[in-house]
């Protein structure tokens, strides 16, 4: 694996190898050096043309435990502003020879385009409507830690699937990994067409007790240009996850961030079943074992040690 | 591929039996003992080595494992499909002022245990530690010397030394197979 792009490139055995790499990695997390030396010496560029929180910090934080020195840009700030292309910020980053580019972008296929401009591996932190991989990947891991296995496991997806990236990806991760998906909103934010990735669509929440994870979507306010909805608060009435339409033995995610009484009530977010703060910690070791898959086999480097097998380039993209 | 061997099971149980003597014997105050293991069979190695301190002291000395596999100087230079399988490490005991005794299977460039070492570090501070293998087979490429050593094998850097114990293989013994000659020219 040269790139993480999407989801929708990664096998059930990728999946899965990623994610036991990071078992390994919550173990770091909880000595007093929290902090290994396996990327010493190689540069990690994280490079953010929208918002975020956790994305971004746990991409950062997770370059550091690894030792890697890391060149951290937003966009704003930047040259960005004065209106240097993608292109040659790319090309201005590439100069510190970096190892790998994890990039958020608003346009779908700004990760594939940034892949095909650079020898360093590239992360898909986010590019548009697309896909979140990352996202997808700690969400596999904070339910398989839950439950074992998503083998039979039903999960909702509920909210603005439309303008979601992280419904796409965790979509085809979870149906990937055995899960029984069905994605629940109203028509306007539904994409037509979404059950060929194979899941169920649901225009009202009756059924959803047959959940055992409902996995509520941020209203993207940013991103919708006309009405999708008659109002916020029609939508909260119809669609909102609150502890009265939850039931105790349903788990309760969230990408984040929450717009609190939205999509989900205050209650909700703060009740034992929601699972949203281990979703953020699952973020930290889940990027480091990203970080390390793509690494950890690049070329340069110095030589092995000895033990017969010769050093094997993997520069090829798949 | 030939397969010589060169410690069978009873040899193999006999000569941990001595190292633990050995550890023992050099190591009087033994309630300062401690005892960390190197995935994936120098753990294993390290829970019998538990055993018979155990027997011979009269105390429960406190045991962990390592992976290394954060910390090797090769991480990049072999495809993730080649790079060892990653366990988590367990020492959750305090390591200052304690002796430990750091457990493989076999001693080859000493590269291991430079990551062994570093690695034990960002636990905490040992007063000291001490190196058991079962197998030394030569070629060292750091200055790294074992303080109890099973088995000298003198070998050539084609052949490869194969540990099998009962816990992870079914069976217990040491041999030595050198590779066929399509291994070679590969």
């Amino acid at each position: 694996m040269k790139h993480l792009l999407s989801i929708e490139q990664l096998s059930r055995a990728e999946i899965e190898a990623i994610l036991d790499r990071a078992e390994s990695f919550a173990e770091v997390g909880r000595r007093d050096i929290k902090k290994v030396p396996t990327l010493r010496g190689r540069t990690v560029v994280s490079l953010f043309y929208e918002s975020s929180t956790r994305t971004s910090s746990s991409f950062d934080l997770a370059a550091k435990r690894l030792s890697a020195d890391l060149v951290s840009v937003k966009a704003a700030g930047s040259s960005v502003e004065k209106g240097e292309s993608l292109k040659d910020t790319i090309a201005t980053l590439s100069a510190y020879d970096p190892a790998a580019i994890v990039i958020r972008h608003p346009y779908a296929g700004a990760a594939q385009m940034v892949a095909n401009w650079t020898s360093a591996a590239v992360v898909n932190a986010g590019d548009g409507k697309h896909e979140h991989p990352s996202q997808a990947l700690l969400d596999v891991y904070t339910l398989r830690r839950r439950l074992g296995s998503l083998e039979g496991v039903k999960i909702w997806i509920v909210g603005d699937v439309l303008h979601s990236r992280v419904a796409r990806s965790n979509l085809i991760a979870f149906a990937r990994m055995g899960a029984e998906v069905t994605v629940c909103g109203p028509p306007t934010l539904i994409p037509r067409g979404i059950e060929t990735l194979g899941c169920e669509v649901a225009f009202t929440l009756d059924g959803i007790e047959e959940a055992d994870v409902v996995y509520a979507l941020r209203m993207q306010k940013e991103r919708m240009s006309e009405s999708f909805v008659p109002s916020l608060r029609e939508y909260a009435a119809n669609f909102q996850i609150d502890t009265r339409r939850l039931n105790p033995r349903q788990l309760l995610m969230h990408p984040g961030p929450v717009n609190r009484g939205v999509e989900l009530s205050g209650e909700a977010i703060d009740s034992p079943q929601s699972l949203i703060a281990e979703q953020v910690a699952a973020g930290l070791v889940v990027r480091m074992a990203i970080l390390y898959e793509l690494l950890a086999g690049a070329e340069q480097a110095p030589s092995g040690d000895g033990e017969g097998s010769a050093p094997t380039p993997i520069g090829t993209p798949a | 591929m030939s397969e010589k061997v060169v410690l069978e099971h009873d040899d193999l149980r006999r000569t941990l039996r001595r190292i633990a003597h050995e550890i023992a014997e050099k190591n009087p105050d033994s309630d300062r003992l401690a005892i960390v293991g190197i995935h994936t069979r120098g753990a294993v190695l390290a829970r019998r080595l538990h055993v018979f301190l155990g027997e011979l002291t009269g105390t429960e000395l406190p045991i962990g494992d390592l992976d290394i596999s954060f910390y090797r100087d090769d991480v990049g230079a072999k495809a993730p499909a080649e790079q060892p399988v990653v366990h988590s490490s367990h020492i959750d005991f305090d390591l200052s002022g304690r002796t430990v005794i750091l457990v493989d299977d076999v001693l080859y460039t000493g590269r291991t245990v430079r990551a062994a070492i570093e690695a034990l570090f960002d636990y905490g501070r040992p007063q000291r530690v001490q190196l058991a293998v079962l197998c030394d087979r030569g070629h060292r490429e750091l200055p790294f010397r074992p303080d109890y050593v099973g088995k000298n094998l003198p070998t050539a850097r084609e052949e490869r030394v194969n540990v099998r114990l009962e816990e992870a293989d079914g069976k217990d013994e040491v041999t030595i197979s050198e590779p066929s000659p399509v291994e070679v020219a590969r």
